[in-house]
């Protein structure tokens, strides 16, 4: 796979991890690789990739930038935009619905003074968008900081569980 | 109602997730046989054919009759797919298999490579489970490959497996078998059209199979236990055990591990009945994009594929959301409505934007901005969208609408009566 040298805005540890990546599929498919290479760009950035980020991934697997922004906005976990740096997510889909997930999400917008969708001016957090179901529907209600999964979640351990968000 | 592990560590396993724990409890004697030379690819296909086992991600199609559709001797690579995307409404049960029983599914996955001819497979995780499931699957795999399980020119008699993990960064549609496979190409998840089907055109345009976690942990103790085994767990065309995740309002949500056609009402009182002491009102029995059932219904019904096809619902990912006697309905469609508009890939013009339409509607019932023969307008929108599109989602929006207003038609009447314009009662509504 051809790895353009002076790509300086992907970390060495990460284009390597690309290249792990890559190795996975076959000659030419390099493509595939293509959602870990965004992933590994964003946790880089805290969170989000700009265009500049985006273009390296396409140029460190030789691919047209198109096909690179057209993964960024279709899948719910690239940010395209700057968001604030712990990605806080409530879910709000029927299991969790059901038994509190939409007053929770509601708690957490009148705590942090924000709406789903909008991060708060100290770039601390990002609540994001009303969240669809993340699979752990027999712990509802729950929110994922990150990617840790906090399950039975109440209204007074939302709050403690932001509050230890550096 | 007697659990059974088919799919699930016993609960008593410590570290269940690890290799010793796994080949502590008889794994990877299976594939043991088949490295040694001593099983052979037909026997495993003709008996997981012989066992009934239909696919759990949802569909229910005969697994061994998947399998055999790959053509037989025909040149590498070819691909075995799992699609560990689960994200069903209501399902969780494939991160349990994941986080508490990965040696199982990487069996699986090899018996069913080998009994197709695929020498590679990938397992396609969806992305929110990196905190978790994922790290669980690649320790899972390390050892598996430290232990001669995976990897090229394997025992003696020189089998080639390889497995690889892939995952996915936030869509439901993926979960869709070839939207799964345009992502795994590094592709938006878009659907693609059928014919030709993955065994004839799939990765890469080469033959593949694609098969839902939960299966494919079925296949180790199928093809030890051999096929009459597992049919006799549950009753006829239900064949095996069910991972049912019991959500909504029970007193104990959980992951139960129990044959096909346990009655509904042992499957409620296991997860402690309905919550708080109140009355059952409906259940939708099978993950959201089925039909629900209201409790005079589901109340008769085991939990199978023919009892909840005959009540007019489906088994779909056995995944039971449960809901008590004061849940708004005209509410939860909504929500239901909101997760199938915000997930359609967008490529097929019904569903991109009849599912908009419905999300609209109903948020107008809410808000007291609608007349009762708006109900015809919904229904007639639904029913525009099922069939008329290229994968399944369209339908899966459709059969909601369809059924609460089958079963709860008087509620939505009586909420569009009663709702008053949003100015006065915004918050209300939505209660």
């Amino acid at each position: 796979m051809p790895a353009v040298s002076g790509n300086s805005l992907l970390p060495d540890a990460a284009r390597a991890a690309i290249r792990e990546s890559t190795a996975r599929f076959p000659s030419g498919r390099q493509r595939s690789a293509v959602l870990d290479a965004l992933r590994l760009a964003q946790d880089g950035n805290g969170g989000w990739l700009s265009v500049e980020l985006m273009d390296a991934v396409a140029e460190e697997l030789a691919l047209p930038p198109i096909q690179v922004y057209e993964v960024a906005t279709f899948y719910s976990m690239f940010e395209v935009r700057a968001v604030g740096r712990h990605c806080v997510s409530v879910c709000t889909n029927i299991s969790c619905w059901l038994r509190g997930g939409r007053e929770l999400l509601k708690h957490l917008e009148n705590r942090l003074g924000i709406s789903a969708g909008e991060s708060t001016v100290d770039g601390r957090i990002f609540l994001k968008e009303e969240e669809e179901c993340l699979a752990a529907c027999t712990g509802a209600p729950m929110m994922m900081v990150g990617h840790c999964y906090h399950e039975n979640v109440t209204p007074d351990e939302a709050d403690r569980i932001v509050e230890r968000l550096s | 109602m007697d659990l059974v592990h088919v799919c699930m560590p016993p609960p008593d396993a410590e570290r269940p997730w690890r290799l010793e724990s796994y080949e502590g409890r008889g794994g990877y004697r299976v594939w043991r046989k088949v490295l040694a030379g001593e099983l052979d690819a037909g026997q495993i296909l003709e008996t997981v054919k012989a066992s009934g086992l239909r696919g759990r991600g949802g569909a229910g199609f005969p697994t061994g009759l998947k399998w055999s559709f790959m053509p037989g001797d025909c040149e590498q690579p070819t691909y075995l797919v799992c699609n560990s995307d689960e994200s069903e409404p209501g399902t969780c049960h494939d991160r349990d298999i994941l986080r508490y029983n990965p040696h199982v599914l990487i069996e699986g996955m090899a018996l069913a490579a080998y009994a197709m001819g695929a020498t590679v497979s990938y397992n396609y995780i969806r992305g929110e489970f990196l905190g978790e499931p994922v790290p669980r699957f690649l320790d899972a795999l390390d050892e598996a490959r430290a232990a001669g399980l995976i990897g090229r020119g394997l025992g003696a008699a020189g089998i080639d497996f390889e497995l690889h993990p892939f995952v996915g960064a936030g869509a439901y549609i993926c979960g869709e078998e070839t939207g799964l496979l345009e992502s795994l190409e590094g592709k938006p998840g878009k659907p693609r059209f059928k014919p030709p089907f993955p065994a004839q055109s799939g990765l890469y345009g080469r033959p593949t199979t694609v098969n839902n976690t939960q299966t494919l942990a079925c296949v180790p103790a199928i093809v030890e236990k051999g096929a009459e085994w597992f049919k006799s767990l549950g009753p006829p065309n239900s064949a095996g055990t069910m991972i049912y995740s019991v959500s909504g309002h029970v007193e104990r949500p959980g992951n139960y591990e129990a044959p096909l056609g346990v009655s509904f009402n042992e499957l409620l009182e296991h997860a402690g009945g309905v919550w708080k002491g109140r009355k059952l009102k409906a259940v939708i029995p099978g993950g959201s994009s089925v039909p629900v059932l209201p409790a005079a219904i589901i109340r008769e019904c085991t939990m199978d594929y023919d009892s909840l096809s005959e009540a007019g619902s489906a088994l779909g990912t056995g995944a039971m959301i449960v809901m008590d006697d004061r849940t708004c309905m005209v509410s939860v469609l909504r929500r239901i409505a909101r997760f199938y508009y915000a997930e359609s890939c967008g490529q097929c013009t019904p569903c991109r934007e009849g599912t908009g339409w419905l999300y609209r509607m109903l948020t107008r019932m809410l808000e007291g901005r609608a007349k009762v023969s708006d109900l015809d307008l919904l229904l007639s929108v639904a029913n525009n969208i099922e069939g008329h599109t290229i994968c399944a989602l369209g339908d899966a929006a459709a059969w909601p609408v369809q059924s609460f207003l089958k079963h709860f038609r008087g509620e939505f009447e009586e909420k569009i009566r009663s709702s008053r314009p949003l100015a006065r009662r915004k918050e209300a509504a939505y209660a």
